[in-house]
């Protein structure tokens, strides 16, 4: 199919070009993603949008836009969240620190589940987050923590249906059709543009949390990323995967148990 | 009875895509039963569902199917002697290694999963050796999935839409995909029973 060369020689251009590695991304969703953006960057094919990509740096930041923003809620799959609450937060008390990553953060509705959860039970102030994406325009939304009021109500379900004893109202402000959520929640966030598919460890930390990011990558691509993320945690630490996600296909399989398998949480041996 | 053209077809796909959306578990239900434990294809089944709860139609099939009815994981090699059921929340894909993708884009039509998601996606890996059928249903989702299938040279089956609890999603693939066979719900069981039958 020339379709499949032309998708083939633009992430080979994208790579040469900007640094970004797409080359491994799982092929049907990639392709998805990029007729939805040649239909929608008006170009008549994806070797035309090849050329303005490689010369407009402007055209790449548009493109990266479809290429990496998946759509999440806060405390998407309550039920992880109640084990994270129930089951993990008293083993992360026992740390006189506690860090953790969110990997592939994206606009940061996954980031500030995990800072409410915290702060809820009252180890916010001792935690350092590290929330990294490779779309900068993301991380940029993920910091200001604004989210259309008309996402709230999803948010506001979810956030009871994980355990919480609080409203989700007592962590934003209502102003002018968004919420904005507390400045206090990413006092300890550290944002970072990070890629699993070309970046090292960067930190030691007890939590990993990286939910429906290994979908979008080939297994190559899910080996090297499950492996940062086995490095970067300490013995014990946890790593919560998104609810298709496993280990099962894994060469980094016997590195972790199982925590509470049916919700995606895994334990560093 | 089915032609000699459309059988010789079905006895030739290596999948079959099936997608429904009101009234799906009652046609569902017609049809999975027909299909054998040792079955010779997998199927890979899209109904629409609610966002926020895990899908229970594994369970509610299982109990009345011979073949075994899953959910897939990410990854897993798409097997035959299966019928895989798409879970909720999550778009549902065939990647070229023939394994199970996933992905939490937007939804397309308004649902996630998309049945026009599997079909295309499904159609750039088995090309004329795959099979759709449209369901009942009350959007349009479908109906450009079983174009591009009918393109490539695949098979398409589309319930007629007088004997369907909802018409609109077969009437959209009728109108787009110039489907080889339209029929009720026990046509479409034969053509079911002759494309999973294992082999002689």
């Amino acid at each position: 199919m020339p379709e499949d060369i032309e998708i083939r020689l633009l992430l080979d251009a994208i790579y040469l070009r900007y640094h970004y590695d797409f080359r491994s991304y799982s092929a049907a969703s990639i392709k998805r993603r990029l007729n939805a953006a040649k239909v929608q960057m008006n170009a008549a094919t994806l070797s035309a949008l090849q050329e303005r990509v490689l010369r407009e740096p402007r055209v790449f930041s548009q493109l990266l836009q479809f290429l990496t923003v998946g759509v999440s809620d806060m405390f998407r799959d309550p039920s992880f969240f109640r084990v994270l609450r129930e089951q993990i937060v008293p083993e992360l008390r026992t740390y006189p620190s506690i860090r953790v990553w969110i990997a592939g953060c994206s606009t940061g509705e996954e980031l500030y589940s995990f800072a409410i959860v915290l702060r809820e039970e009252s180890l916010l102030e001792r935690t350092t987050l590290y929330a990294t994406d490779i779309n900068p325009e993301a991380l940029h939304k993920a910091e200001q923590g604004l989210y259309p009021l008309d996402r709230l109500q999803a948010f506001t379900e979810n956030h009871q249906l994980s355990g919480s004893k609080c409203s989700l109202s007592e962590h934003y402000t209502a102003a002018y059709g968004s919420a904005v959520f507390d400045r206090s929640l990413r006092k300890n966030v550290v944002f970072s543009d990070h890629s699993l598919a070309t970046d090292s460890v960067f930190a030691e930390v007890q939590l990993v949390s990286c939910r429906n990011v290994l979908i979008y990558f080939d297994r190559s691509l899910q080996d090297r990323a499950l492996g940062l993320m086995k490095d970067s945690l300490c013995r014990r630490g946890f790593l919560g995967l998104g609810s298709k996600e496993s280990l099962m296909f894994s060469e980094h399989a016997s590195a972790f148990r199982d925590f509470v398998a049916s919700e995606r949480w895994f334990q560093r041996c | 009875m089915l032609s000699a053209e459309l059988r010789d077809h079905l006895i030739r796909i290596e999948a079959l895509v099936v997608g429904a959306s009101a009234g799906a578990i009652e046609a569902l239900n017609q049809l999975l039963p027909i299909v054998p434990e040792n079955a010779r294809i997998p199927l890979v089944v899209v109904v629409h569902l609610p966002p926020n709860r895990a899908s229970l139609l594994p369970q509610i099939f299982a109990a009345r199917c011979a073949a075994c009815v899953r959910e897939p994981e990410d990854k897993q090699p798409v097997a035959a002697g299966n019928i895989w059921f798409a879970p909720s929340n999550y778009h549902l894909l065939l990647e070229p290694d023939c394994s199970f993708g996933f992905s939490t884009d937007l939804p397309v039509n308004f649902s996630r999963p998309s049945i026009d998601v599997l079909f295309e996606s499904a159609a750039d890996v088995f090309g004329e050796r795959l099979g759709c059928i449209v369901l009942t249903g009350a959007n349009d989702d479908g109906a450009h999935g079983a174009s591009t299938i009918r393109r490539r040279g695949g098979l398409v089956i589309v319930q007629d839409p007088n004997s369907a609890e909802a018409k609109q999603m077969p009437n959209a693939a009728i109108a787009r995909a110039n489907p080889q066979l339209i029929a009720t719900l026990p046509e479409i069981a034969e053509s079911i029973r002759l494309a999973t039958r294992a082999a002689p």
